[in-house]
């Protein structure tokens, strides 16, 4: 945390993540069996693991993908009976205290649930999931009041509750120490007043992890984290954005005028919301990139079984060496990623500061899903610039992964930051 | 008033979603490095047995998988399901390959009389080799009634009323416990193992027992001389009309 708390100072355009995107990344998967290339190769998982993996699989092939398409034309899934059915498998709260309905186990589930919700034919619905379990919940967790977490958390595990976490406004996402939205206090509750833009869950959420400011002063010491209910007067959900990919994840932009919160309602110590939302992000950046793997590698797999089928010239495509090599190409770098994840993940285990490879995993992430996205949508050719096909559902929707849960240039910022290369930002008198 | 004590069968199989191979020499297919499951119609006798027990009908449920080391993680998820203690009989992958449903159901038997089961539960068949003979075979050795093939299973009075799927429709009957009964597809729909009880089933015991420690030889009657991939089936053609339909299959003799 001592790191995270440099980035804030130095960095703070620490990725807002949230709102968007950040694990959006899983996308694709397409049909195809898959080998498992996850395994235990790497002696993180167990047969445990392997047991989650198969029973979140059952439920992705019965009860989401057969409907995704679906979700994807109306703009919206129900997220209420997803989850719902997520909760009731235990799939939602991993990592949560045992008290609240959690299993109390160790990130390494988290991971490979993030794994396998990369087999869900789409990037909208994973990265709803992962808002809820990794992005809006953490903090409450972590350090919440035992009030709080038995009105918000215990639900958002159960999968009673949406949630949904409000960092990013119209004025910044990435530069989080930039927002505007206050909370005054006044007879012992606060006064909330501003608006929040690009929240994933948004317009189905049942409430929010708020980060508003609180106080006055120094901007990394006066915002706090606020779980607020979003069926409270003075809340409008504005609109639905109208977005390019992750079309079946709503995203919302949201007003506040004169909402009233209980104070007892904030997360931990006001003031350090800038600081606990830092401390979740590690998590988040890891999780977004270990869904990325399995779409990238489903998408591989079903380049290559279309290229083998579609003659042209009188043979198959993938005889072009062009083509089978690149895809072996491709293949070897999504393998790379996944045990750079490892290691991280292995760090992170053990207690040890992961920032530094949780920020490449992020951002090799986010670029390799749009090599592999794109390079892969040219060998189906015509029918990859269709919408009848995974392919151009992924281009579209990994594009996200760059922009959100912090665009590439703040995880380089990080990365940086701990080369020493970052230049000072200039003194602020 | 206690419940039934119930015996299931949990068959290891190469998962129903891949596609099997044949191996290059022809002595059986691919399982390395393929995914496994439990046979579909195993879990569907395992709901079956857990909805028992949740319903008070059952006070006990025993499940046995036998084959090879991998067996173990099929009887996790049995457990992860809601199965109180698991029995696996090892042996080695090569004995496995030439076991057959005689063997298993010897075995099956004599762990049914050993532990005073009130009922045998199995699927109709595994989804690998189909044999549809476990079942029968088991119910034979101990001379106890059979209701295969069920879709619904009701307790009346002592006895069980079992609704078969049978070529002209629905059966009905009545059999005595001790019984053995095999699942057909539309029994129930098995549960997910949800991620509390997959961490909770590593605690319940799990004996590994060998085929001799029930006194059943699994020496090979048979060999398997070939396994071929089926015929690939030959391209067809497009007729115009129903004039050149006739026309070609008098041709080919057909008609």
């Amino acid at each position: 945390m001592s790191t995270n708390m440099l980035l804030n100072k130095i960095v703070r355009p620490s990725r807002n993540f949230v709102k968007l995107g950040r694990q959006s990344k899983r996308l694709c998967s397409t049909h195809v069996e898959r080998k498992k290339s996850s395994d235990n190769s790497n002696g993180l998982f167990t047969e445990e693991h392997q047991q989650l993996r198969d029973t979140l699989k059952k439920i992705i092939d019965k009860e989401i993908n057969p409907y995704v398409d679906q979700w994807e034309q109306e703009g919206q899934f129900p997220a209420k009976k997803v989850f719902k059915t997520l909760g009731n498998a235990g799939l939602l709260g991993v990592t949560k205290p045992t008290e609240y309905g959690g299993l109390g186990l160790d990130y390494t589930y988290s991971v490979a649930l993030a794994e396998e919700l990369g087999n869900i034919n789409c990037g909208g619905v994973p990265m709803a999931i992962g808002v809820q379990t990794d992005m809006s919940t953490p903090a409450l967790a972590k350090f919440g009041s035992d009030k709080l977490k038995r009105e918000f958390l215990a639900p958002s595990i159960s999968g009673d509750f949406v949630s949904c976490i409000g960092v990013s406004e119209v004025g910044g996402g990435s530069d989080v120490a930039s927002v505007k939205t206050t909370a005054v206090k006044k007879d012992g509750d606060y006064i909330i007043n501003g608006g929040k833009m690009w929240i994933t869950n948004g317009a189905q959420a049942d409430w929010m992890c708020l980060l508003a400011n609180t106080s006055e002063g120094p901007a990394h010491r006066n915002k706090s984290l606020i779980c607020l209910p979003m069926n409270l007067p003075g809340i409008t959900v504005a609109k639905k954005i109208d977005k390019m990919g992750m079309r079946c994840s709503d995203t919302a932009q949201i007003y506040f005028e004169d909402v009233r919160v209980p104070q007892d309602h904030v997360i931990g110590e006001e003031g350090m919301g800038f600081t606990y939302q830092m401390l979740q992000f590690q998590e988040e950046r890891l999780y977004g990139a270990a869904a990325t793997v399995q779409p990238l590698d489903n998408l591989i797999t079903s380049t290559a079984d279309y290229c083998r089928q579609r003659k042209v010239f009188g043979s198959p495509l993938l005889n072009n060496q062009t083509i089978h090599f690149r895809l072996a190409e491709l293949s070897t770098e999504v393998e790379c990623l996944r045990s750079l994840i490892y290691r991280s993940v292995g760090d992170y285990v053990s207690g040890q500061d992961m920032t530094r490879l949780a920020s490449m995993c992020k951002l090799k992430a986010g670029r390799l899903a749009r090599e592999v996205t794109d390079s892969c949508l040219q060998f189906w050719g015509g029918m990859g610039f269709t919408n009848e096909v995974l392919v151009s559902r992924f281009y579209r929707d990994f594009r996200l992964l760059s922009i959100g849960g912090g665009a590439d240039e703040v995880m380089l910022s990080i990365i940086c930051k701990y080369m020493n290369t970052l230049p000072k930002p200039p003194k602020q008198k | 008033m206690s419940g039934f004590r119930i015996l299931v069968g949990c068959k290891r199989v190469i998962d129903y979603a891949v596609k099997v191979r044949v191996k290059p020499d022809k002595t059986g297919v691919v399982t390395e490095g393929v995914k496994h499951s439990m046979n579909p119609f195993d879990e569907i006798a395992v709901e079956e047995a857990v909805r028992m027990k949740e319903k008070k009908l059952a006070s006990e449920i025993i499940a046995v998988s036998c084959g090879p080391q991998q067996c173990q993680e099929t009887l996790r998820t049995a457990l992860a399901m809601g199965v109180d203690r698991a029995i696996h009989v090892i042996t080695e992958p090569k004995e496995y390959e030439s076991m057959q449903p005689i063997h298993v159901s010897k075995i099956l038997s004599k762990i049914a009389t050993e532990e005073k089961a009130d009922l045998v539960i199995v699927g109709k068949q595994a989804i690998d080799d189909d044999c549809n003979q476990t079942g029968q075979m088991t119910a034979s050795l101990l001379d106890w009634p059979q209701a295969t093939f069920a879709s619904k299973i009701e307790k009346s009075n002592g006895d069980l009323s079992v609704m078969r799927e049978i070529d002209g429709g629905l059966e009905t009957i009545k059999v005595k416990v001790p019984a053995v009964l095999t699942s057909d597809l539309r029994l129930n729909e098995p549960r997910y193992a949800t991620l509390p009880n997959i961490m909770k089933a590593k605690k319940k015991p799990l004996v590994t027992k060998k085929p001799s420690d029930y006194g059943v030889d699994i020496t090979p009657r048979q060999e398997i001389v070939s396994v071929e991939d089926p015929p690939v089936r030959q391209a067809g053609q497009k007729v115009e009309s129903v004039e050149e339909l006739v026309t070609k299959l008098k041709e080919a003799g057909l008609v």
